[in-house]
């Protein structure tokens, strides 16, 4: 079963594992992501692929404390082992030169924008980054974002790192100062990525988003991770993760999105009780 | 016994107490009705009823160890052909197999031969005598390495078959347990899943490596496999993809395909939420839609789930249900409603986005279509809403896309099945594959005939001059 490497507290609520997976670190190409359960009860829960090193053998995996598995997740010790690691799962982003990419990370979602940096940079596109948090506790990997990026901003809704204000407020002031853009990539909240979608439709700016639907097998075969693009049914697990921002239905995805979320609070209740922690 | 093939004489629990819980309705035939039974078999020279099975089960030998009281000598005798006697006694539709083509059936009724192979299976298991192996060669140290993907009855026949010939079997499994539909959709009152994890354990035990959370395509790509010194692949990944209706309101909350739903219930055990962290909400007025076995048991596991009312919405008229009968007669005793001729064509929701009603149209039966049933005309306004609060889409599968999306060599139908040759081969060679991924969604049974088939073919193939 694959063994907790590394463990790394990012932030209040956010953790960085290194799990020993050499053929999913092998395989997983930017975009895609991992499905894995902690106990023999638990749900199978999807995590984006934050970074993988084939020749080590190990892929990290960056979550937020916000379920059920995540908590039990977050008091794994390193040496322990997951139930189940599955991966790598989802279609692989199309990574091309396209000039300039402006790559869009909120909270958690700025560690999935990490590959996706490297990548679009790998094959000679100018990358702009723009990171934005609730805090500046929240804000992650800050450095490494740097030292990848061509240009970095950095905004939090408090003002406690960087400007005060949301992603897209940059991103309206570089459409303003007709800064070339030539694609754009967002990933963080739905209403995030909403948005921007919708900031940059009007100017048909291309805009890729990276969703996270509700997942069970993750291969292909319950559809619950169905949304709705351009009118036609996908599933995010094998035709996604990301999309085109100016054909997803946002409202539809908010609407699946909240399904169960009666029974999420439910089972991290369920779960605090037995770990002993508080909500 | 009697004279009608779909009279059940088996034992079961009454429905008022079995559609309290998931334990297994059909009991199981007793020792005193099974010897009785494999007396009546006449042990024909020429016996139709191995014709009849597409894994060419020696059924009057096995009847005969039955009726000499012999039970561990039957199970031997069935597992020489089936690795999965006590799956197969339990889900086969022996009615219209083996039991169709008994000489007997002819003029009386037919040698209930699916209820004496659960006996002896199950006789096997219980009375723990060792379990009764048949003969299977030695694995040589230098044995060459087969790969088999997707562990559900074909994948799993496949292993244990090229196991026995010798050889070294991995069997990948994308799901974090064992036996693919066997675990993700036949519910426990149908089929518990103790007995596939043994008759998996059974296969394990013959040599197969079985490893979990091994999506090939992704994990591993089929060409890494051969790169890894995999000889052969068989290809056994199911019909996983699950068809929608395609009207508006589909996407609305309270919607699953029959695939969400059964793999909430069966495979994460969503009935024992919290205790297992995977939920699944049912509504107080369910409409299923589709009349196969797969319609059937989301119908009856929704009534166990503590659904009020239970309805199968069907198209066309009973006589055209694919489901086999006595899972039908089951649905009714257990107070399912059926309403026939009628297809849903729009899904109403409420201000949250829960569904709360459908549209449904009546039909009439035209002339037959392709498949031979009459087919469903819809009847010019006669639209007319019905309340429910869950739909359950259980209108069909098709094959899973996945591994031929990852690897473009290998040639598929239109509707997505793979192609194959007369031996089971893909157009990739050295990769066979077979059961539902090459049929769309079929039996148990064939599944399994199409492993052992392609075991047989990828033996000759490795041992051919290339």
């Amino acid at each position: 079963m694959p063994k907790l490497l590394h463990k790394e507290k990012l932030a209040d609520n956010i953790t960085l594992i290194k799990v020993a997976a050499p053929r999913i670190a092998k395989n997983a190409q930017p975009g895609q992501f991992v499905v894995l359960r902690v106990s023999d009860k638990g749900e199978r829960v999807p995590l984006t692929i934050a970074e993988t090193d084939p020749a080590k053998g190990e892929v990290t995996i960056i979550f937020q404390k916000v379920g059920a598995t995540t908590k039990v997740l977050d008091t794994m010790k390193v040496g322990d082992e997951l139930v189940n690691l599955l991966g790598p799962l989802g279609a692989p982003a199309h990574i091309k030169k396209l000039g300039t990419v402006v790559v869009i990370g909120g909270g958690v979602g700025i560690a999935e924008i990490l590959p996706a940096i490297k990548a679009y940079r790998a094959v000679g596109n100018k990358v702009i980054t723009i990171i934005g948090a609730r805090c500046t506790d929240l804000l992650i990997l800050k450095d490494k974002i740097e030292k990848e990026s061509d240009e970095l901003h950095i905004i939090t809704d408090d003002g406690s790192c960087g400007r005060k204000g949301f992603v897209s407020d940059i991103l309206k002031e570089m459409i303003e100062g007709n800064v070339k853009m030539d694609l754009v990539f967002a990933v963080g909240p739905v209403p995030m990525m909403e948005v921007i979608s919708n900031i940059t439709k009007p100017l048909n700016l291309k805009t890729i988003v990276s969703l996270n639907p509700i997942m069970l097998d993750a291969t292909g075969m319950c559809g619950v991770c169905r949304v709705i693009v351009g009118g036609h049914t996908k599933f995010g697990c094998v035709d996604g993760p990301e999309f085109d921002g100016h054909l997803v239905d946002f409202v539809d995805l908010k609407n699946r999105l909240s399904t169960y979320k009666t029974e999420e609070k439910q089972a991290e209740e369920h779960v605090c009780k037995i770990l002993g922690v508080k909500i | 016994m009697t004279d009608d093939i779909n009279k059940r004489i088996m034992p079961e629990r009454e429905a008022d107490n079995r559609i309290k819980d998931f334990e297994e309705v059909a009991l199981g035939i007793s020792t005193e009705q099974a010897v009785a039974e494999a007396k009546r078999c006449i042990q024909c020279k020429k016996p139709f009823c191995v014709k009849g099975c597409p894994v060419e089960i020696d059924i009057p030998a096995f009847i005969l160890e039955i009726a000499k009281g012999n039970f561990d000598a039957a199970a031997k005798k069935l597992k020489e052909k089936n690795a999965l006697p006590a799956i197969c006694g339990r889900v086969c539709p022996q009615e219209d197999q083996c039991e169709k083509v008994c000489i007997l059936g002819k003029k009386g009724t037919p040698i209930r031969i699916g209820y004496l192979e659960r006996f002896a299976a199950d006789w096997e298991r219980t009375q723990k005598t060792g379990d009764q192996r048949p003969e299977t060669r030695d694995r040589p140290p230098d044995a060459p390495k087969m790969a088999v993907v997707g562990s559900g009855p074909a994948g799993l026949t496949c292993a244990s078959e090229l196991a026995r010939k010798g050889y070294a079997v991995s069997l990948f499994e994308s799901l974090h347990l064992p036996g693919g539909v066997l675990s993700y959709g036949i519910p426990e009152f149908r089929l518990p899943k103790e007995i596939v994890r043994l008759e998996v354990e059974y296969i394990q035990s013959l040599g197969v490596d079985l490893q979990l959370d091994v999506l090939v395509g992704k994990t591993i790509t089929i060409q890494q496999l051969f790169d890894e010194g995999y000889k052969s692949v068989f290809l056994g990944a199911g019909a996983g993809l699950p068809r929608f209706m395609r009207v508006p309101g589909e996407n609305l909350k309270g919607v699953y395909s029959a695939n969400e739903f059964l793999v909430r219930v069966n495979l994460m055990k969503g009935y024992k939420f919290p205790e297992y962290m995977t939920p699944v909400k049912i509504g107080k007025k369910v409409a299923v839609i589709g009349a196969g076995n797969v319609a059937m048991d989301a119908a009856r596991c929704s009534l166990r789930l503590g659904a009020d009312e239970v309805t199968i919405v069907y198209r066309r008229t009973e006589k055209e249900m694919p489901a086999r009968i006595e899972e039908i007669e089951r649905a009714k005793e257990e107070g399912i409603k059926f309403v026939l001729l009628n297809a849903p064509t729009e899904v109403f929701g409420d201000e949250n986005g829960w569904v709360k009603e459908m549209e449904c149209l009546k039909m009439e039966l035209g002339e037959p279509d392709s498949s031979g049933r009459r087919r469903p005309v819809p009847i010019e306004g006669s639209e007319y809403k019905i309340q429910v609060d869950t739909i359950i889409v259980a209108i069909g599968q098709t094959p899973n896309p996945l591994i031929p999306h990852a690897d473009p060599r290998i040639k598929t139908e239109k509707w997505g099945g793979v192609i194959v040759d007369d031996k089971g081969m893909s157009s990739i060679p050295g990769v066979f594959s077979g059961g539902d991924l090459v049929r769309g969604a079929a039996t148990v049974i064939s599944a399994m005939g199409d492993g052992k088939q392609a075991a047989i073919a990828m033996d000759a193939w490795v041992n051919s001059p290339k």
